[in-house]
């Protein structure tokens, strides 16, 4: 299948400070699940958000969906950002919004006529078992009920690429395991899956999910190199 | 159901703010609008004084002889009636003239012997100094004890007067709308930084800039309209009040000033110019902020 993602070389600073990523090379092909794991501070979340586009690296190539992402221009990011799916790690949801409208967001943001909108935001919202909490606003809500409202608005556009943060962290393990099926069945749909975690447990939950694990901003897998996945043997640079 | 109206606009959460903003804005255009009316008020005053006067002539014929008097007021009157630009000439009724006068002359004005000016009134249809200069000329060539006075230069400082008046209120209406858009620009600004996990949020869900940006600027829009609606009105009604009392004073300057159906309409545009003008600037100034974020 098709490179969907293509990290080379990549390095991310913060200001003057040290480089938080350093020289992250890898691929992601379209239609995989895929697990981030490190420790905390290790770099996940950074690299997240050079995969959905919240951030510039200092240096390498980043290709997304074929293109140069590094020196896209910024009229486009919109366009790009509507086929990446992202979870946030603290939710991000607009507090002054219903969770229905929450989850409507990126379909309102892409213009769907209003009528076209409650369908799927109902069917949602049932799928994440908060059909009940429509109007309810997310201060109102348990960490875990705000969790599966930034999920359900991460997917209900579907979107090419889910990247998710951290998705469990707030959710019981019973929660969890679901919520994973759910990414689960998204990437039987097509949808490419990263889900970074530091939940061990998690990761013998999907079947041929792959994973990439960073620690201190480098990327490393079983074989100790820097790229994932790693090289075959006979694979000259 | 609420979630079916128009969604977009509870994305701007802004509560108080918004009724801030709205008082603000009903503050600027009522001033507005007032120093608008005063304005129109002003210039109309000097359009009026300008018709009034611009072609009225005074001629004065102060020969002592009352005959040599009469005689050179009836040559002035018989050439001017043939004369294409004059519109009118007529010569001032003496018993008029002695009543202005009776302060300080008692009776002794409707006395035939005493020496008064005789004083002929004429009205020119085209007020141009060619003709001004031939009655001039007409009122020389009857008499040399005669002087023309334009009426317009009596007038001219408080034509002068006027005229500033009205520049004055013009700048402030300018003054005013730069105020406003400041206003807008600060508070879009500072809506933006209020707003700034949302804008961010959307950003990430795929909005572009014009998305926020039509936002805020319909937000400003309305608050801006509703804030401009309640402070025009206000400031209408009080225009007309003061409009009422000047009709009754009975000065020829001021009734000139009473404003005309198309000056009320400018006054009742004021508010929607100003929504225009604030949609422009807080479009303008949330586009250029968004341009420095990813």
């Amino acid at each position: 299948m098709a490179n969907i993602v293509q990290f080379e070389n990549v390095g991310l600073r913060y200001g003057t400070g040290p480089e938080t990523l350093s020289d992250v090379s890898f691929t992601l092909t379209a239609g995989a699940f895929y697990f981030l794991t490190g420790a905390s501070g290790a770099g996940k979340t950074s690299l997240l958000k050079l995969l959905y586009l919240a951030q510039r690296p200092s240096r390498g190539i980043i290709r997304l969906f074929g293109e140069d992402a590094v020196t896209l221009p910024r009229k486009r990011l919109p366009g790009f950002r509507r086929r990446i799916g992202v979870v946030f790690q603290d939710f991000r949801l607009v507090p002054h919004l219903s969770a229905y409208d929450n989850i409507a967001l990126p379909l309102r943001v892409a213009g769907i006529p209003e009528s076209d909108i409650e369908g799927p935001v109902r069917e949602m919202l049932a799928w994440v078992g908060l059909a009940e909490r429509a109007n309810a606003k997310p201060p109102t809500l348990s960490g875990g009920e705000q969790q599966r409202i930034a999920i359900a608005r991460a997917i209900i556009a579907r979107p090419e690429i889910l990247v998710a943060d951290e998705p469990t962290g707030n959710v019981d393990p019973d929660m969890a395991e679901r919520l994973l099926h759910l990414f689960g069945s998204l990437n039987r749909l097509g949808t490419t899956v990263v889900v970074a975690t530091h939940d061990f447990h998690l990761l013998n939950r999907i079947p041929n999910a792959q994973m990439m694990r960073i620690d201190n901003g480098r990327l490393s897998d079983p074989t100790g190199s820097l790229r994932f996945p790693p090289r075959a043997p006979d694979d000259s640079e | 159901m609420a979630r079916r109206q128009s969604p977009s606009h509870r994305l701007l959460d802004e509560g108080r703010r918004q009724r801030t903003m709205i008082a603000i804005m009903a503050i600027m255009v009522f001033l507005t609008v007032l120093a608008a009316a005063f304005g129109l008020g002003a210039a109309r005053s000097a359009r009026s004084l300008d018709a009034d006067l611009a072609g009225r002539l005074t001629v004065q014929v102060v020969e002592a002889d009352a005959a040599r008097r009469d005689a050179a007021v009836e040559a002035i009157l018989t050439k001017l009636r043939t004369d294409p630009d004059v519109a009118r000439a007529a010569e001032v009724d003496r018993a008029r003239l002695a009543e202005l006068l009776r302060p300080w002359l008692g009776d002794a004005g409707l006395d035939a012997g005493v020496p008064m000016p005789a004083m002929i009134d004429i009205d020119l249809r085209n007020a141009s100094d060619a003709a001004v200069g031939r009655v001039e000329a007409i009122a020389a060539a009857a008499s040399t004890q005669t002087r023309v006075d334009r009426n317009a230069s009596w007038l001219a400082p408080v034509r002068r007067f006027v005229t500033t008046l009205a520049m004055l209120a013009a700048a402030l209406v300018l003054l005013m709308a730069l105020a406003t858009g400041a206003v807008v620009l600060l508070a879009a600004r500072a809506g933006l930084d209020g707003h700034r996990s949302t804008i961010d949020i959307l950003h990430m869900l795929g909005s572009t800039d014009v998305q926020v940006a039509r936002l805020f600027q319909r937000r400003i829009a309305i608050d801006t309209l509703t804030g401009g609606l309640i402070g025009a009105i206000a400031a209408i009604v009080i225009a007309w009040l003061l409009q009422a009392q000047l009709a009754v004073l009975g000065s020829q300057i001021l009734n000139g000033s009473a404003l005309a159906p198309e000056d009320w309409a400018l006054l009742a545009l004021l508010p929607f110019l100003f929504a225009l003008l604030a949609m422009v600037a807080a479009r303008l100034s949330v586009l250029r902020a968004l341009r420095s974020r990813l």
